[in-house]
């Protein structure tokens, strides 16, 4: 089954992109949707049907070349089915939704068949996607990571005689080759420390490392803090967290079912999942964590603040999914591992959503982007509407605390922050601080967005506001479902991903033991019954922590790792602060664009440095272009223009019309015609052949 | 003074590069090349024979007379293509023999 799961794709990318000119586009088109459509069920079929305990299925051997073994295997634990639920849902409701979206497209001429193509990328990039997940060592993963960037590659320059698409499709690209040179020299360094690059082995070894040091860059480091950030920057490329997240912005320029797949629910997540997959490394790696935790919460914040003031419906979005990954990755760097996946999973469903719905309004509005642009489209096209509130409510973080009521994103976001401040210390309350003030942003930029789009006055070209009409069933479809998905997702599966830690590590498949907690957890717990379940099937006095061995489980926590049992018992005010941050973000965006719109145009005037400041992203990309593109555009020149053109070609050039053809003529010019030229030269030749004969014979 | 094989072995090589710069030498006359070229068959056969009777050997003297009957054919062979040279050129100046130029 996981074997069909797995395939299905592929053979549906297959099918798609090379026989549809037998079978016809719209066939084509169909078969791929429908293969996805097969994975999808198959891996809801694994995940509900799953018990926790690993299993891997191999498939053939790939490589045997001294220690190194590798398999083409499938391992299906609780991380890989979360992941496969996620990726084949989306995947597979994407396909479904493309049929409306990519219908008509301006970019290509009358009659070019692009529709094909583009299904077949989804297929591909789907397949490369499970690769990732259901690797049972690093090289097949790596395979994956690459894989998912190569579709992404080609998808985001789907629009090929788009100057900006074309560039933005190398930027992606030459961006995660930085981030992929960590991963690899990660890679690199495991497989020497641990002489394999099997889960099963790598995953045990984190105690062992933690105690290890090796030479790197002629300092004597810790194994396990030098994996682990290696590793980690592999991530961040990956995951688009800062200093290489540039990429993901302009990935945008894709077709918008794209950005929905790849650049929200699935491909950027991957580098949280790489994270979480490697928890028992992570887990000897204080370093590292710590590192995870700055570079996180600094990315919530940072992407956060840049998405206030874009106009691009699509690059608000684009940055709000970089400020969520933030949040995943503080999560995980925490320690909580199983939260960082709730995040991801429920943040799956709502931004894909969102996406869509994006996606929903620009075809509404014929291709135009500008949320400036729009305004007053709640009666245009009502189910859009309605599909991106819903995603709005969820991304917000809407709910009631301490009960069980709200959407997906509530339940989530509120586990991370309340794990960062559970973490303690003065780098939890940054974390904390940090995804609070991102919290509030993310809740005004929603807004913002949501208000600009739909209320207000129409702005913007007339014609298009009045041929703005309600996307077609295939569209709305997934929608549909995806609002299933935003809402439900959190309540759920709330216990299983962050609920009481026995619950988790049940979930999870790892083992634990119940160590009676005396003292403050007991009755902090006592006084605040967090939920009403746990407390009471339980009893508030249990204290459970994880005791399986690294490697065993799909997640680990070491054992002086109590951020999950402390994140229950954290203050009131904790638990409640993101939903006033979420009511703060409300309200504000209420004022500045319904109550009193003329605000953010004076509001911006007045503070035009800091407007300016986050309007281009904090100068990175200036930046950037200054110490990197410059300097290797120039040494590209130099190499070109002096080394290629002066050296390499002058060199030949120089050669073949002025060496070769000085000689020739001197030699011809030796060819007189004359016997006695000739005979003479043969006198010669013999003077010195008979004198060498004799010299050396007689010496 | 006794003749020696020395005294002949100074002829015969005198008269070897006597032959060799007549051949590049002369700028006037083929006919002066094949003489040389004679010349020099001579000198060969002067060592010949000198060595044949100084080791008491007669093939030195029984090859000497193939040389020549080989050197009059090549005389002939080498007169007969001046005659047609000269038919066809006009000429048989040294200086005027260039055509083997690449």
């Amino acid at each position: 089954m996981e074997t069909i799961l797995l395939f299905a794709p592929l053979v549906g990318a297959l099918i798609c992109g090379f026989t549809w000119r037998l079978i016809g586009e719209q066939a084509a088109c169909v078969v791929a949707t429908g293969l996805l459509f097969l994975s999808m069920l198959l891996s809801w079929v694994v995940f509900l049907g799953f018990d926790g305990e690993t299993y891997t299925r191999t498939l053939f051997t790939w490589i045997e070349s001294g220690t190194l073994f590798t398999d083409w295997s499938i391992r299906v634990d609780r991380l890989t089915a979360i992941m496969l639920i996620v990726i084949t849902t989306v995947s597979a409701l994407v396909h479904l939704y493309s049929f409306g979206y990519m219908a008509h497209d301006d970019n290509f001429k009358e009659g070019e068949s692009y529709r094909p193509r583009f299904f077949a990328y989804l297929s591909f990039f789907t397949f490369a996607m499970l690769m990732l997940v259901t690797a049972d060592n690093l090289l097949q993963l790596f395979f994956g990571w690459e894989g998912v960037g190569v579709a992404s590659y080609l998808l985001i320059g789907f629009y090929y005689r788009k100057p900006s698409a074309g560039s933005a499709a190398m930027k992606a690209f030459i961006v995660n080759r930085v981030g992929d040179f960590g991963f690899l020299l990660g890679i690199f360094a495991l497989f020497w420390m641990a002489d394999s690059i099997q889960f099963d082995v790598i995953l045990a070894v984190g105690p062992e490392l933690m105690e290890t040091t090796f030479p790197f860059l002629g300092y004597e480091v810790n194994a396990a803090n030098t994996i682990a950030m290696l590793l980690f920057i592999g991530a961040m490329g990956k995951s688009a967290q800062l200093i290489l997240h540039t990429w993901l912005p302009d990935a945008m320029e894709g077709p918008t079912p794209v950005s929905a797949l790849i650049h929200a629910a699935t491909m950027v997540t991957a580098g949280v999942f790489l994270v979480c997959r490697m928890s028992p490394i992570m887990e000897y790696a204080p370093f590292a964590t710590n590192f995870i935790i700055i570079v996180g919460a600094a990315t919530a914040f940072f992407a956060a603040t840049v998405g206030l003031v874009q106009n691009d419906i699509k690059r608000v979005i684009a940055y709000s999914t970089c400020s969520q990954l933030g949040y995943m990755f503080v999560a995980a760097g925490v320690g909580v591992y199983s939260v960082a996946m709730f995040h991801l999973f429920t943040h799956a469903f709502f931004k894909a959503m969102l996406f869509l719905g994006a996606g929903s309004v620009i075809h509404a509005m014929h291709h135009e982007q500008d949320m400036r642009n729009y305004g007053g489209l709640r009666k245009k096209i009502p189910y859009t509407y309605w599909a991106m509130m819903i995603g709005t409510l969820a991304i917000t973080g809407v709910g009631i605390p301490t009960t069980y009521i709200g959407f997906a994103g509530f339940f989530s976001k509120d586990a991370v922050v309340e794990s960062a401040y559970a973490f303690g210390g003065e780098l939890g309350s940054f974390a904390f601080w940090a995804l609070i003030v991102a919290a509030v942003f993310t809740s005004f930029y929603s807004w913002r967005l949501m208000f600009l789009t739909f209320f207000g006055e129409a702005r913007g070209n007339k014609h298009t506001h009045d041929h703005a009409h309600e996307s077609p069933m295939t569209m709305l479809v997934p929608l549909g479902v995806l609002a299933v998905g935003a809402v439900f997702s959190g309540v759920v599966w709330y216990n299983s991903f962050f609920g009481k830690t026995d619950q988790v590590a049940t979930f999870f498949g790892v083992e634990y033991v119940d160590t009676y907690a005396e003292g403050e957890h007991g009755e902090d717990a006592a006084a605040e019954s967090h939920g009403e379940e746990a407390s009471d099937s339980h009893g508030a006095d249990h204290h459970y922590v994880f005791t399986s061995p690294p490697g065993e489980g799909a997640i680990h926590a070491a054992p002086d790792n109590d951020v999950l049992n402390e994140a229950h018992y954290v203050p009131l005010w904790v638990k409640f602060s993101p939903f006033l941050a979420m009511i703060l973000g409300f309200v504000t965006a209420l004022w500045f664009y319904i109550l009193n719109p003329s605000i953010p145009g004076r509001l911006a005037e007045s503070q035009k440095p800091l407007y300016n400041f986050l309007l281009n992203k904090w100068y990175f990309d200036e930046a950037y272009e200054f110490l990197f593109v410059r300097p290797a555009q120039w040494l590209g020149r130099f190499l070109w223009k002096g080394g290629d053109g002066s050296v390499i070609d002058g060199g030949i050039n120089g050669l073949a019309m002025g060496i070769i053809p000085f000689f020739t003529r001197t030699l011809s010019r030796a060819q007189s015609g004359y016997i006695f030229h000739y005979a003479f030269a043969m006198v010669l030749g013999i003077v010195v052949l008979i004198t060498w004969a004799t010299l050396s014979s007689g010496g | 003074m006794t003749i020696g094989l020395e005294h002949y072995l100074t002829v015969a090589s005198a008269l070897f590069v006597i032959g060799i710069f007549g051949i590049f030498l002369n700028r006037k006359n083929v006919i002066i090349i094949l003489m040389s070229v004679e010349l020099m068959l001579l000198a060969v056969n002067i060592n010949l024979v000198a060595f044949s009777s100084y080791l008491g050997d007669l093939t030195g003297q029984v090859f000497t007379l193939f040389i020549l009957t080989v050197a009059a054919a090549e005389a002939a062979i080498g007169l007969a293509i001046l005659v047609c040279f000269f038919r066809n050129r006009g000429t048989i100046a040294v200086e005027d023999v260039n055509v083997m130029k690449g």
